[in-house]
């Protein structure tokens, strides 16, 4: 490391600019998100006068206790909850094992059965087929529409294959040679050594599940079934020429208005996510690569 | 797309290992003996059938009058008569423009834009600065475009921010509604969309940079390349193969509008900036009903999108050998 020694003054133009650019990109990145949620730590009314900029004017939490209140909010967070964790871990393991069985290079047919997944990384129904297929299912207003339709994935497939195939040979034969069959070595060997992909694909799809709202918009009339980012929908695209057209949930304070409302809705539906992620970071930096370069 | 394996070698070894004394064994009992994963496997082809193949067989009501009462066999064929409505509709310029407008935009500006992200990130000596940077620029990948819609609604308002600043700049006079401005929705989409993935585009553009053997580096800082010189001349012809390939996806996408960030932002004020080809398929089909000639407009677009694959995979094959399949 020749350079590291030898700063020229170039060099620390360079690096004093670099830094730079990165503080303000950081800022950029920071800021609108900064931005909401101290407007919905200020109270509602005086809210509507703008210029919260740094800091709550009026200190609040009657948004967030107007949210946490609010039964519609509440129930819409649980229906995500339940959508998440169940769909999570379906579309894991189900990938998961249909992987394994992809990744036996003895498996008879595995080259057809790849090919019939492959076709569909380029090819699709498209909107209305697939809505034609729900209906027919009888998916339509049922809670199980977030989970089968994207029960399996064959993108996350060639993911998980990937990693199967770097799974040392005798790790199976050795369990052969006791007596397990497949079924047992997917789920005690395999499943315990793939934890990373396991990771990776957990975190895309629960990312996946928690912001879906089109499924619940195109799929769900019974409100009740509605996940949070549907119900969010519904407020912010009413809003989105008109800022006041979204009602205001009953029973809360008179400070508090529907844009205050919508604001601290959207921390809370944002929060677990973004203390999730930093910790998963190093899991998805590896999914990616293995996704784009084997992908 | 390396899917092939073809290492029947391995596999006949590995069986071998297993039962040294049935050197012959045909393909039934070899059948029988993989049941189990055979059955792991017809499921997820079950499944795909189901959920992939079925409605790819509901395409043909494209070329069909399918209407909601009957099934989709009974429906009378009517050939290409969707396809040419689509052509003569009044919106068909204006959703091709946006279309390609936003996307085409997306791709001058969106696409090098990790690239250059990436490349000045790796220039940060720090490796703890570099982290935390690297952690800041995902966090908006992780939000819904329902939220960034939120954000944005909220940015954009009489009260917001930006008309806030430009209103103390005296730059306007009075408060602009962006949203309910079809001139400003390109610009809106296109922004939004880059705050939102230049991040997260750029970890495999620093997969790749990572990868880059230091001794390059040493090399050419004997040969007395500046920092510049050494992103130009090394680090970016060493991830040239990665580049390609997701140029490649860019390309075959550019159909492929933001549908869950356009359908958070549109109403019917921006609607002559915001119709693209996928919220038009949305509307004509889910809103008014038209379900066979909404799947001819989506059917239009996945065959335009698959000619566009196959045209830049070829391309970049040619120019510089490295391609996607």
């Amino acid at each position: 490391m020749l350079s590291l020694n030898r700063k020229t003054r170039g060099e620390a133009i360079f690096d004093l600019l670099n830094n730079l650019g990165m503080l303000l990109i950081c800022f950029v990145t920071l800021y609108p998100i900064w931005y909401v949620v101290v407007n919905s730590l200020n109270e509602g009314m005086d809210g509507m006068r703008g210029g919260i900029y740094w800091w709550p004017r009026v200190f609040s939490f009657e948004n967030y206790t107007a949210v946490f209140r609010n039964p519609g909010i509440m129930l819409a967070m649980g229906v995500t909850v339940a959508k998440t964790l169940l769909g999570t871990v379906l579309h894991v393991f189900f990938t998961a094992m249909v992987a394994y069985a992809f990744s036996r290079r003895e498996l008879i047919g595995g080259k057809i059965y790849i090919f019939i997944g492959t076709v569909t990384l380029f090819f699709g129904g498209g909107l209305i087929p697939t809505y034609l297929l729900m209906r027919d299912l009888h998916l339509l207003d049922n809670f199980l529409v977030y989970i089968i339709p994207v029960m399996f994935s064959f993108f996350d497939l060639i993911i998980f294959m990937t990693f199967f195939r770097e799974i040392p040979d005798g790790l199976e034969e050795a369990a052969e040679m006791d007596g397990a069959h497949d079924w047992s070595i997917f789920v005690r060997i395999i499943i315990p050594v793939s934890l990373p992909v396991i990771a990776t694909i957990s975190l895309f799809h629960g990312v996946y599940q928690w912001n879906d709202y089109f499924t619940g918009v195109i799929y769900m009339n019974n409100m009740d079934l509605q996940p949070i980012q549907t119900y969010l929908y519904r407020v912010v695209a009413q809003s989105s020429s008109n800022q006041m057209v979204a009602q205001i949930p009953g029973g809360v304070g008179k400070t508090v208005t529907s844009q205050s409302i919508k604001l601290a809705t959207m921390v809370v539906t944002t929060m677990p996510i973004v203390f999730v992620y930093p910790f998963l970071q190093r899991y998805f930096v590896k999914g990616m690569m293995i996704g784009s370069i084997k992908g | 797309m390396e899917l092939e394996h073809s290492a029947e070698p391995a596999a006949l070894s590995r069986m071998g290992n297993m039962r040294p004394k049935t050197p012959r064994r045909h393909g039934l009992r070899k059948l029988y003996r993989q049941r189990h994963i055979q059955i792991m496997a017809l499921l997820g082809i079950a499944w795909i059938i189901l959920f992939n193949y079925v409605p790819m067989y509901g395409i043909i009501i494209a070329f069909k009058d399918y209407r909601i009462i009957k099934s989709i066999a009974e429906a009378s064929w009517v050939g290409f008569e969707h396809f040419k409505a689509f052509f003569e509709d009044d919106n068909f310029a204006n959703v091709m423009k946006n279309t390609l407008g936003i996307s085409l935009i997306k791709l001058i500006v969106g696409f090098p834009l990790p690239i250059i992200f990436a490349l000045f990130l790796n220039e940060i000596r720090s490796l703890r600065y570099k982290k935390a940077i690297q952690t800041i620029s995902y966090l908006p990948h992780f939000l819904s475009w329902v939220v960034l819609g939120g954000i944005l609604t909220t940015w954009l308002a009489d009260v917001g921010i930006i008309n806030d600043i430009l209103l103390a700049l005296n730059l306007i006079q009075e408060p602009i509604s962006y949203l309910a401005e079809p001139d400003y929705f390109w610009g809106i989409i296109i922004t939004s969309d880059i705050w939102k993935e230049l991040g997260w585009s750029a970890i495999i553009y620093l997969a790749a940079i990572s990868s880059v053997p230091p001794d390059l580096y040493e090399a050419a800082t004997i040969d007395g390349a500046g920092r510049f010189q050494k992103m130009w001349y090394v680090t970016l012809p060493s991830i040239k193969a990665t580049i390609s390939i997701l140029f490649i996806l860019a390309v075959s996408g550019v159909l492929n509008s933001n549908f869950d960030q356009i359908l958070v932002l549109r109403n019917a004020l921006n609607e002559s900036a915001s119709n693209v080809i996928d919220i038009y398929v949305y509307q004509t089909g889910m809103l008014s009903g038209r379900f066979s000639y909404s799947t001819a407009v989506g059917l239009f677009k996945s065959v335009i999108a698959l000619i566009l694959l196959l045209i830049a995979n070829s391309v970049t094959k040619k120019l510089n050998n490295t391609s996607l399949f």
